[in-house]
C-alpha cells in the first residue's frame, strides 16, 4: 500500500519537525561524564589486570598498554584525572549550594540526595515490576540513578583514599595503623570489584540497554531528550516544571547529527569495552 | 733391508719436560741430516716410522686410518715421545701386522684409576681420545689447540651431551644448548672467560659421578661447595642460613644452589626472567606463604611480565642467608625491618613496617581487623550485586512484557 506508507512517513516527518527538545544535562555535566568513564575503562582494564595478574589476558592488557611498568602509570595517570574532576564537582556543588544558596541541591525533587519519594518509588516499581500496581512516576533523578550517584561518590572516597594510601603509603604509615596498609589493598580491591560489576552490568542495564532505552540512552551525550521522552521517563519533573511555566525555558537545539553519531561511536565502544571487561572479571573471578 | 734383519728400536720411558729441547735439537740436526743425505731414514726415532706412516692414506686391513700427521705429533705434548713409547708392542721393524692397543694408564695411572670408576668407565665407548682428541695431536689443557683448553670444553663435552639422541639414550637431558645460553656459557664463549665455569669446573674431568652418587660433586649436599669454589661468599652466606644449616644436617627437602638457579641454564639473577620464575620455586615448599604473598600488591604488580622493581621472595629474605625472623641477623628480623623495607620503600618507618607482606585476610584468628574488613566488602559487594541483580532482572522482564504488549496493540490496530 504505496498511499499509506508515504502518508505514515509525512507524518513522521511532522512529528518530528514538530518534536521539541527538553534539555536535561549541561555541557559541563556531560563532560563530567565523560571524563568519568574514559578514565573509569582506564583504571577497570589496569587495575583488573593487577587484580587478576595471573590471568593470561591481564598479562595482555599489560603488554598492549605498553608493559607491566606502563599498567600502574596508565592506573595513576587516570587516577589523579578522576580525582581532579571529583574536586571538580564538590567545589561546584559547594559554590553553588553553599554560597549561592541554590534551591534544590541538597534537599528537593532536584536534589541527588535521596528522599522519602524515592523509597515509595522503590517499593511501587517493585509492585510494577510484579504487576501489582500501577509504573510510578519519577521526578528529575530516580532512585536508581541517585544510588548510581551515590555509590560513584562513596567510591571515590574509599577507592580513592585507599588507593593514595598505597601510592603514598610511608607517609600514610605516620597516620595510619600497621595493619590499615594490609586493609587498604583488600578494600580497594574489593571496592573496584564492586564498582566495575555494577557498572558493566547493573548501570549498563538500567540506563542503556534495557528495553525503553536500548541500545543507549543518549541524553548524556546529547544532553537533551525529546519533550515526549521527557515526559514519560520523568512525569513528575515534567508536571512540576510545567506547572511553573518553566517548560519554554527547558527547551533546547535538536542535538547535531555529528554529535549524535559520535556520541554512539564513543557510547557503543564503552559499552562494549565494559562488557569485555565484565566478561574477563567473571571468568577470572570465578576460577580463582 | 728388510731381509738384513730387525733393527733393535731404542725403548725408554716418558720423557721428561727437559728431554723435549733436547729432543728438538736432536730432531732438527737429523733432519738436516736427512736433507743433506737425501735417502729414506733408516733411524732410532719417530722419523722411522714416519717413513711410512706420514703417508695420509695409510689404512689397516679393517680400513682404519694409521696415518700420522709428523708435524702435528712433534708439537703436540707427546711430540717428545717415541712411537713405541705408546706402541709397546712394536719392538722392531718390520712390526707384525696387529699391535697391542695404546694403554694411555701406562704413565697416566690417576687419571685411569678416576675414569675407571666414573660414568665413562667404559672404555670402548669412551676411550680417552673422545674427549682429548685425536691421538696423534694431543696438547696440554693450558693450550688453545687442546679438546680440554677451559673454552674448548662445552664444545668437546657437547659432541655426545648436545646430542638429543645420546641424551635420549642415556636418559640425560641435553644440557649443551643450556649450559651455552647461561650466564656461565656466555661469560666463556662470549667474552672468553677462562675462569668462567664450563662442564669440568663442576662434574670434574675423570672421575665424573652421577649427581645420585654422595661422592659427586653434583651430588645434592655437595653442590654447595662445589659452587662455592668460585662464589666463595655467597657459599659461606648460604651454609650459614636456614637452608644451608638443613643440607649440612642432611635434610635433602632444602633447596641448593641449583634448585633457584638450575645446573645449566643459570641466568643473572637481576634478569627479570629469573626473578619471575624464582617465586613459584620458593613457593613449591612454602605454599602456605605463596598464597598469602599473591595476595599482596608485590605479587599482583609483579606477576605482570616481570615487574623487577616489586619485592620477591628473597628480596625481604635474603637470597643466600636466609634466616628466620627471630634471629637477629636476619634481613625480617623486627630490629631489621625498617632498613629492609627501606631499601625499596624510601621513607619506611617503625609503623610503616608493621604492614604485614604475608597477611591472610581469610584467616580470622591471625588478622582479626583484616578479616572483619574483607568480610564487610564482600557483604557489601554480594549484597548490592544481588539487590540490583534481581532488581534490574525483573525490570527487564517487565519492560519486555509491556513492550511486545504495546507492539502487538500497534500490529492489531495495523490490522
Amino acid at each position: 500500500m504505496p498511499d499509506l506508507e508515504q502518508l505514515s512517513d509525512r507524518n513522521r516527518e511532522q512529528s518530528v519537525a514538530k518534536e521539541r527538545y527538553v534539555v536535561r544535562f549541561t555541557r559541563a555535566q556531560r563532560i563530567m561524564h565523560a571524563v568519568l568513564f574514559t578514565t573509569f575503562l582506564g583504571l577497570a582494564a589496569t587495575g583488573l589486570s593487577l587484580r587478576f595478574s595471573e590471568s593470561i589476558w591481564a598479562r595482555g592488557v599489560a603488554k598492549g598498554v605498553g608493559g607491566f611498568g606502563a599498567i600502574l602509570f596508565i592506573h595513576k595517570l587516570c587516577a589523579v584525572v578522576l580525582t581532579a574532576a571529583f574536586l571538580i564537582h564538590l567545589k561546584e556543588i559547594f559554590v553553588r549550594g553553599v554560597i549561592h544558596r541554590e534551591k534544590g541541591i541538597f534537599w528537593g525533587a532536584t536534589s541527588m540526595v535521596p528522599n522519602w519519594k524515592d523509597v515509595k518509588n522503590l517499593y511501587g516499581h517493585f509492585r510494577w515490576f510484579l504487576g501489582l500496581g500501577p509504573k510510578p512516576q519519577f521526578d528529575r533523578y530516580a532512585y536508581w540513578e541517585k544510588f548510581d550517584y551515590w555509590a560513584v561518590f562513596w567510591g571515590m572516597v574509599v577507592i580513592g583514599f585507599s588507593g593514595y594510601a598505597m601510592w603514598f603509603a610511608p607517609f600514610f604509615a605516620r597516620f595510619l595503623p600497621g595493619w590499615a596498609l594490609n586493609a587498604v589493598l583488600v578494600i580497594h580491591g574489593e571496592e573496584g570489584l564492586l564498582a566495575i560489576l555494577f557498572i558493566f552490568s547493573i548501570h549498563f542495564v538500567n540506563t542503556h540497554l534495557r528495553p525503553d532505552s536500548f541500545p543507549m540512552d543518549m541524553v548524556i551525550f546529547t544532553g537533551v531528550e525529546s519533550e515526549e521522552e521527557f515526559k514519560s521517563r520523568r512525569t513528575d519533573e515534567f508536571k512540576r516544571v510545567a506547572g511553573q511555566g518553566k517548560l519554554e525555558g527547558r527547551i533546547g537545539e535538536k542535538p547535531a547529527a555529528w554529535l549524535v553519531n559520535f556520541s554512539r561511536v564513543v557510547g557503543y565502544a564503552a559499552i562494549l569495552i565494559g562488557l569485555t571487561l565484565l566478561v574477563l572479571t567473571l571468568s577470572a573471578y570465578f576460577r580463582e | 733391508m728388510a731381509g738384513s734383519g730387525a733393527i733393535p728400536l731404542e725403548t725408554a720411558g716418558p720423557a721428561g719436560a727437559g728431554m723435549k729441547t733436547v729432543f728438538s735439537i736432536t730432531l732438527a740436526l737429523f733432519a738436516s741430516a736427512l736433507m743433506a743425505l737425501g735417502t729414506p731414514a733408516v733411524g732410532q726415532t719417530a722419523a722411522d716410522c714416519l717413513a711410512c706412516h706420514a703417508d695420509s692414506g695409510m689404512q689397516d686391513a679393517s680400513g682404519h686410518s694409521i696415518s700420522v700427521d709428523g708435524q702435528k705429533f712433534g708439537a703436540s705434548i707427546h711430540g717428545s715421545l717415541k712411537c713405541n713409547d705408546c706402541h709397546v708392542g712394536i719392538k722392531e721393524y718390520p712390526h707384525p701386522e696387529k699391535v697391542a692397543p695404546v694403554e694411555c694408564k701406562t704413565c697416566h695411572a690417576d687419571e685411569a684409576s678416576g675414569l675407571g670408576g666414573s660414568v665413562h668407565a667404559d672404555k670402548a665407548e669412551h676411550p680417552c681420545t673422545s674427549c682429548h682428541g685425536e691421538a696423534h695431536a694431543i696438547f696440554p689443557k693450558a693450550d688453545s689447540r687442546s679438546a680440554v683448553y677451559p673454552l674448548n670444553i662445552p664444545r668437546t663435552c657437547s659432541v655426545c651431551h648436545g646430542n638429543e639422541a645420546m641424551a635420549k639414550k642415556h636418559g640425560l637431558p641435553n644440557v649443551y644448548p643450556l649450559y651455552m645460553d647461561s650466564i656461565h656459557g656466555f661469560a666463556l664463549s662470549k667474552e672468553g672467560l677462562l675462569v668462567a665455569a664450563n662442564c669440568q669446573s663442576c662434574h670434574g674431568s675423570h672421575h665424573i659421578l652421577s649427581h645420585k652418587d654422595p661422592q659427586s660433586p653434583t651430588y645434592k649436599v655437595n653442590i654447595p661447595k662445589t659452587c662455592g669454589s668460585c662464589h666463595a661468599k655467597i657459599a659461606d652466606d648460604f651454609e650459614a642460613g636456614a637452608h644451608g644449616t638443613a643440607i649440612a644436617a642432611g635434610n635433602l627437602k632444602a633447596p641448593v644452589c641449583t634448585d633457584c638457579h638450575t645446573a645449566h641454564a643459570i641466568l643473572q639473577p637481576t634478569e627479570a626472567a629469573f626473578r619471575m620464575q624464582t617465586t613459584p620455586l620458593c613457593g613449591s615448599c612454602h605454599k602456605d606463604k605463596l598464597s598469602t604473598y599473591k595476595d599482596t600488591f608485590h605479587s599482583q604488580v609483579g606477576s605482570l611480565g616481570g615487574y623487577v622493581q616489586t619485592a620477591r621472595c628473597w628480596d625481604c629474605h635474603a637470597a643466600h642467608e636466609v634466616l628466620p625472623a627471630s634471629d637477629p641477623r636476619s634481613l625480617i628480623n623486627k630490629a631489621n625491618l625498617v632498613k629492609t623495607c627501606g631499601a625499596c620503600h624510601a621513607g619506611a618507618t617503625v609503623r610503616f613496617v608493621q604492614y604485614q607482606p604475608h597477611a591472610n585476610a581469610r584467616n580470622r584468628k591471625l588478622n582479626p581487623p583484616l578479616y572483619f574488613v574483607r568480610l564487610f566488602m564482600n557483604l557489601l559487594l554480594a549484597g548490592v550485586l544481588a539487590f540490583f541483580a534481581i532488581h534490574t532482572i525483573l525490570w527487564l522482564i517487565r519492560s519486555r512484557y509491556d513492550q511486545v504488549k504495546r507492539k502487538s496493540a500497534k500490529g492489531d490496530k495495523h490490522a
